[in-house]
């Protein structure tokens, strides 16, 4: 007789009252789950463009629009958007692809669970999976701008740093903030539908408050737009990296490092212990 | 060999009528979730009833067992609580080694993608790593029967070839407990085969079953014990045939009370009153044996005179198909002018029909054989008793012969 194997106790009592364990459970899930992740990932990006003409076109068009909306205004002298030491377009273009990275990584855990509620009402999978594949999809989203950003830079002529892989650690922080505030409203998201509703709302109002198209002003009160607003330091980084080879703000990055793997841990948990709950709820 | 994989220890689970209050009801298990709050309350909310309550069994290794109970009697959701999609709302479930779940076929699909994209996609999901579905490919493609088809889209497929497939990428799993909701109804005859085949060998190798069906002779034939269900309690745990006996007991009684409910409609100048089965002996007499003596005698009261009214008895699989009937038009025979209250006897020789339980539904019609005076569904019921050995709802008298053995063609085979 072979040894019993492990043994799984499904009670009604609560998960998080040993988040240690939990985030032991779930960090072992993850391991485990990683060739799932990955499939999930390729299933996806191979579906995305099987029914497109334009394909992986569609991933700069807003970005590319969005910039050029700006260029024209600021170029007719309609706003005034500070004094930039790069060209405008150089500055509002890489700004807008960075600002996309953080856009669909905010959008990403919510839109792939949502898309998986079949299979997850159906199949007990490791959860985590869906987020792992999801961070791998915004991942593939960074890595298909930042061809587009470095085709920008030498276009307009401007000289590459040293630097430039150096930027590759701002825009990681700047996707893992977007993946923790949008794994955080996933669970009320899957519930109600005001919260698919009221993302893009939210991220368009979060863009003019973020230093995209305008240079970060330092009077106060406005100059609290480059302090307390967590989108502000990864995304001047990143920016200042690839443009100008200078690392703006590294203490409110480290901050903010921290803040937002603090905060990544906690939208797991939360994510991993609302689950059944959310399931029993949404499906018949 | 008595290892215990599943223990089921009081499970309860409260569910809400109400879409929009059972959405804020999980808010709050939200909010209790995250607090940590221990047990969630036990009494019910508003608007909440108890879908499964008190359910306790265990299954053993290279058992299976049958889950019976009628549409909405909390099969499945004692199966969701097993597999851990949800959380049960009172007891305890300790499920010992790896348990897989035939309930969701080709979750994971993406229409978009070929059959053979899907098939690592939907066996990853259900966790099979990648070495062991390339080992066993093409034996999932060749059980679906859907090779030519592979390498095209899901999308183009028939429903049939999709579940086909998923059935197929489940069905090659090897767990130790193995849920089965339902999944033996889908595809043609060849393919049900295909997959009681493909269960009884994961029987043998000690895989405990639950087994979730409405088809009775499947659970008697398959299930070593059975557990009927009413309600989301458990009415009775022990062998298949007393389960599923317990389990048509259940719905008579809820049956005679749907009939009362219903509206009986007709012109009413008479009425049936009721409708009795009596034995050889003329007593009423509830179960008979195949083939036994039957008469069932048709009450009347006719409130005014009416003439020639064609009675007509209807005999029904319990809440299935018409499986035959009688007609006093059809026979031939004039009941003359009907006044105040009476019966009609119809003598059966021999009720040549399998062990099951069937209702009877009277109705009189006028004269014409279409306008009916009254109907009366479910007015009696036939409980013929023995267990299931055949399916089927029809007896044939019959005898078997053995025909002479050819000697010489045997010896020229040799």
């Amino acid at each position: 007789m072979t040894p019993l194997p492990p043994s799984v106790v499904y009670t009604p009592g609560s998960q998080v009252r040993s988040p240690l364990s939990l985030l032991a459970a779930i960090w072992r899930d993850m391991i485990e789950s990683h060739e799932l992740s990955w499939r999930l990932f390729v299933r996806d990006v191979s579906a995305q463009y099987r029914q497109s003409l334009l394909g992986v076109v569609w991933a700069f068009v807003p970005p590319i629009v969005t910039s050029l909306i700006f260029v024209v205004l600021q170029s007719r002298n309609v706003v005034d958007f500070g004094e930039v030491d790069i060209p405008y377009p150089v500055y509002v273009l890489v700004g807008a692809l960075l600002w996309q990275m953080f856009v669909e990584a905010i959008n990403a855990p919510l839109k792939t669970v949502t898309a998986a509620r079949p299979m997850l009402a159906k199949i007990n999978f490791p959860r985590e999976a869906l987020v792992v594949s999801s961070f791998y999809m915004v991942l593939y989203g960074v890595a298909m701008k930042l061809v587009v950003i470095l085709a920008v830079l030498l276009i307009f002529g401007v000289p590459l740093h040293w630097t430039l892989p150096a930027a590759l650690g701002p825009i990681l922080i700047l996707v893992l903030c977007g993946l923790c505030l949008g794994l955080l409203v996933t669970p009320f998201g899957m519930l109600y539908g005001d919260v698919a509703s009221g993302l893009p709302v939210a991220t368009q109002v979060l863009f003019f408050v973020t230093p995209v198209v305008y240079v970060p002003p330092q009077t106060f009160p406005f100059s609290l737009i480059g302090t307390i607003n967590p989108v502000s330091p990864p995304l001047v980084a990143s920016r200042d990296l690839l443009t100008k080879g200078v690392l703006t703000n590294p203490e409110a990055l480290a901050g903010l490092t921290g803040v937002v793997l603090v905060g990544l841990a906690v939208a797991l948990v939360i994510y991993r212990a609302a689950m059944p709950i959310l399931i029993e709820r949404t499906s018949a | 060999m008595q290892d215990t994989l599943v223990t089921v220890d009081g499970v309860g689970k409260k569910f809400c009528r109400s879409l929009k209050r059972s959405l804020w009801y999980g808010l709050q298990d939200l909010g209790s979730e995250l607090a940590g709050r221990g047990d969630r309350p036990r009494e019910l909310r508003k608007g909440e009833f108890w879908a499964v309550k008190d359910v306790s069994f265990r299954l053993h290794r290279g058992e299976t067992l049958g889950l019976i109970g009628h549409n909405g009697a909390g099969k499945t959701t004692l199966l969701r609580m097993l597999t851990g999609l949800i959380k049960p709302d009172a007891g305890r479930i300790e499920v010992v080694g790896r348990l897989q779940a035939l309930i969701a076929l080709g979750a994971g699909f993406n229409p978009l993608l070929t059959g053979r994209e899907n098939i690592y996609v939907n066996a990853s999901i259900l966790g099979i790593p990648k070495q062991q579905i390339d080992r066993i490919f093409d034996r999932i493609v060749d059980f679906a029967g859907v090779e030519e088809f592979i390498d095209m889209p899901v999308q183009s497929y028939s429903s049939g070839m999709a579940v086909r497939l998923g059935f197929s990428i489940a069905a090659h799993l090897d767990p130790d407990i193995l849920l089965v909701d339902e999944v033996l109804s889908v595809g043609d005859l060849a393919f049900r085969t295909k997959c009681q085949v493909r269960i009884n060998e994961m029987k043998e190798r000690g895989v405990a079953i639950i087994l979730v069906s409405h088809n009775l002779h499947t659970i008697s034939h398959v299930c070593t014990r059975g557990v009927a269900i009413d309600r989301g309690r458990v009415l009775f745990d022990g062998d298949t045939e007393t389960a599923i006996d317990v389990y048509r007991e259940s719905l008579i009684a809820r049956n005679g009370k749907a009939a009362a409910e219903g509206l009986r409609g007709g012109t009413g100048e008479i009425r049936i009153a009721r409708v009795e089965v009596l034995g050889r002996d003329g007593t009423p007499t509830p179960v008979l044996g195949v083939g036994d003596f039957v008469t069932l005698r048709l009450h009347y009261h006719a409130h005014q005179p009416v003439v020639d009214p064609v009675f007509n008895l209807a005999v029904h699989v319990l809440n299935g198909n018409q499986v035959t009937g009688v007609r006093t038009d059809v026979d031939g025979l004039r009941l003359g002018r009907l006044e105040g209250e009476g019966y009609v006897d119809v003598e059966i020789p021999h009720l040549n029909l399998l062990p099951n339980v069937y209702t009877v539904d009277a109705v009189a019609f006028h004269a014409d054989g279409v306008t009916f005076y009254d109907r009366l569904n479910a007015a009696a019921s036939l409980k013929i008793r023995g267990g299931l050995p055949i399916n089927g709802t029809v007896y044939l008298p019959h005898e078997w012969r053995r025909g002479d053995v050819r000697q010489d063609a045997l010896a020229g085979s040799r």
